[in-house]
């Protein structure tokens, strides 16, 4: 703790002369011993006893959640409030939903391949880029309308996720997160700097928005029905792939790799899968946002957008569907109504972070849950043994 | 008999280091043979060599008359050899039955499409094979725990439910690697119980054990590598009179 507070402090010397540094040093090492203080205190003693108990009733109240979509009916009167918002709420907060869900989507999209397959993408954005360029160039050149292009758009990111799988098909781990990295960087650079197709910087402007049957989608509430619908399909078909024979593959390749290569799995297959099925979100959401924005730049689809999505992730819990979500509307919503703070928002977020990887480092709800197709498929005592070891909502 | 997996003149060097040095020997259909040897003999190598987690340095793996070596690992095990890990080596965070359905990956079809759109076909698929664990579980004694996560079973069902799910592809053959490592007694004679069972299911094992009771117990054949090379083969008696086994276990002084 003193070397890290030595060491800020010989960082800072050149800028701020010696007494800042020592301040800066100083402060440093108080914070980390305060950190660690922190941590001790949170879970051992009656600190510990306090935050255990705020997560067991918050586990409760998620039970009582899970309550409220528990059948059929239940199921339908949320989604029917959930469709009611627009109309309770003012035109700048359903702005803010539909922003969220383009992140649900993004999340859960990312999801498949860090919290399922187990392999980190720190270049994401790289695909949502891929998608909404798509719409914007397609629209701009062949008058290309909003549907065909949310087809095209899925496709064209599933390619470029392959294309980025089939080079990353050997490296685990921190080598697979630098060379993401790299490639949602040069997606950016590509963009910003191919003046003849992309115009650069300046960006492409007045992309057509959607229509259905001659009505123009542009108002926010339009566009929060587009983005539910979407949000919608992408749960069912991740959940679905997750619940399956691809699925367990995913989870048996994130667990161990040679010992899943054993089992029978073409490991080549199972990957491009993965980056392929977590990619074609981010490319549908890039088509909806470059509907949405009608205006499309390089400034859009920064590194700081592949963490921001990759901390929904893992704050949200990797590899659960519903905490996914959670992840993603936490992560958004948060910081609009911190918006009065805007200079300590990024310090708030980082310091939210900390706290929760902290004290909660698997996220806010964990997976859990037989990855099989439904649980009809199961005989009867495995059903009972799943009731009697996983307590909580489904993943 | 002529063996359905054989090794011919294995060879495999990691930089200067030899593991296997020319390594012959085969496996006959139906037998239990054990694969012993002083630590660091290249019985594990030899296991991975034929596994296709290593590329031999030279020579050849025959399984059923078909030259194995250049396939991938899952290429093998689809061809019908299973095997476990020395160091336990499940998927901690799924369940007991994720895992059995795992190892069932090669006989079962469902691509994406077919998972999105739960087609009939698919469904009875996945229906199959979760009945065909749920049986196997039963078989090895693990089903109890089929909704557990594995990592919370205890060491001696882990060992099991690497067995099981190495027998969930239908192999003709496993390849068990220090099953009987880290159990008490009553886990071994249970693990002697259940690797029997497996012989009289039609299925062949291969065998690497250190546990001399094990070995002796339930071994038709032993086959003593040492330093990579064979040095004696032959039933558990013959092999615990030979010069050089005893050599190898005990130095020079005691042969």
């Amino acid at each position: 703790m003193l070397l890290a507070g030595f060491w800020f402090a010989f960082l800072a010397l050149p800028i701020s002369g010696p007494w800042n540094a020592v301040l800066i040093g100083g402060a440093c090492s108080f914070m980390l011993l305060a950190i660690k203080l922190f941590q001790t205190a949170m879970t051992t003693g009656p600190a510990g006893e306090m935050v255990a108990r705020l997560w067991c009733a918050l586990g409760r109240m998620w039970g009582q959640a899970a309550w409220l979509v528990g059948d059929r009916k239940k199921i339908l009167v949320m989604i029917l409030l959930l469709l009611s918002l627009p109309w309770v709420l003012d035109r700048y907060t359903t702005d803010v939903l539909v922003v969220t869900g383009i992140y649900v989507m993004l999340a859960l999209g990312l999801n498949v391949v860090v919290g399922f397959a187990g392999l980190l993408d720190l270049g994401y954005v790289a695909f949502y880029a891929v998608g909404a360029y798509t719409y914007a160039l397609l629209n701009s050149w062949m008058d290309l309308s909003f549907w065909p292009a949310l087809l095209a758009g899925g496709a064209l990111s599933m390619a470029f996720g392959v294309l980025l799988g089939i080079p990353v098909l050997r490296l685990r781990g921190d080598y697979l997160a630098i060379v993401t990295l790299g490639f949602g960087e040069i997606i950016r650079l590509v963009l910003n700097n191919w003046d003849n197709l992309t115009n650069g910087p300046n960006g492409i402007l007045s992309i057509d928005r959607p229509t259905i049957g001659g009505m123009r989608l542009y108002q926010p509430m339009h566009f929060f029905y587009l983005v539910v619908f979407l949000c919608f399909m992408t749960m069912f078909v991740v959940g679905r792939l997750n619940r399956s024979r691809l699925g367990r593959a995913w989870s048996a390749l994130r667990e161990d790799e040679t010992a899943a290569e054993c089992m029978g799995i073409n490991i080549t297959y199972t990957k491009l899968t993965a980056f392929a099925f977590g990619a074609a979100w981010a490319g549908i959401g890039g088509v909806v946002f470059a509907a949405k924005q009608t205006f499309v730049s390089p400034e859009s689809f920064t590194f700081f957008e592949s963490v921001i999505i990759l901390c929904m992730v893992v704050l949200g819990g990797m590899g659960s569907i519903p905490g996914v979500i959670l992840g993603a509307l936490v992560l958004t919503v948060l910081p609009e109504a911190l918006r009065e703070l805007t200079l300590y928002r990024p310090m708030l977020l980082g310091g939210a972070m900390v706290l929760m990887m902290i004290l909660r480092p698997q996220g806010f709800l964990q997976m859990h849950g037989q990855r099989l197709p439904a649980s009809a498929v199961l005989p009867g005592d495995v059903r009972r043994g799943r009731e009697k070891t996983h307590l909580g909502g489904d993943t | 008999m002529s063996g359905f997996l054989e090794c011919r003149g294995l060879i495999r060097r990691f930089g200067g280091v030899v593991a296997l040095d020319a390594l012959d020997f085969e496996v006959r259909p139906g037998e239990i043979l054990s694969l012993i040897g002083p630590n660091g003999a290249g019985k594990t190598t030899a296991f991975n060599v034929i596994t296709g987690i290593f590329l031999p340095t030279g020579g050849d793996v025959q399984f059923a008359k078909r030259s194995i070596v250049g396939l991938k690992s899952d290429a093998i095990t689809r061809l019908g050899i299973a095997r476990t890990f020395q160091n336990i080596r499940i998927f901690g965070a799924m369940t007991v039955l994720e895992n059995v359905m795992v190892g069932r990956h090669g006989k079962l079809r469902a691509g994406p499409v077919g998972a999105i759109l739960r087609t009939p076909g698919v469904m009875n698929e996945e229906r199959a094979a979760a009945e065909f664990s749920m049986e196997l579980m039963r078989f090895s004694g693990i089903d109890l725990n089929a909704g557990a996560r594995a990592d919370s079973l205890s060491y001696g069902d882990q060992r099991r439910l690497e067995i099981t799910r190495a027998l969930a592809s239908e192999p003709q053959i496993i390849l068990l690697d220090e099953p009987a490592a880290g159990m008490n007694p009553r886990e071994k004679n249970d693990l002697n119980d259940l690797i029997f069972a497996i012989r009289e299911s039609g299925v062949t094992v291969l065998l690497i054990e250190h546990d001399m009771k094990v070995v002796m117990g339930i071994s038709d054949r032993v086959i003593v590598i040492d330093h990579g090379v064979k040095i004696a083969e032959g039933t558990p008696a013959e092999v615990c009179q030979d010069a050089k086994v005893l050599e190898a276990y005990l130095g020079a002084s005691h042969a």
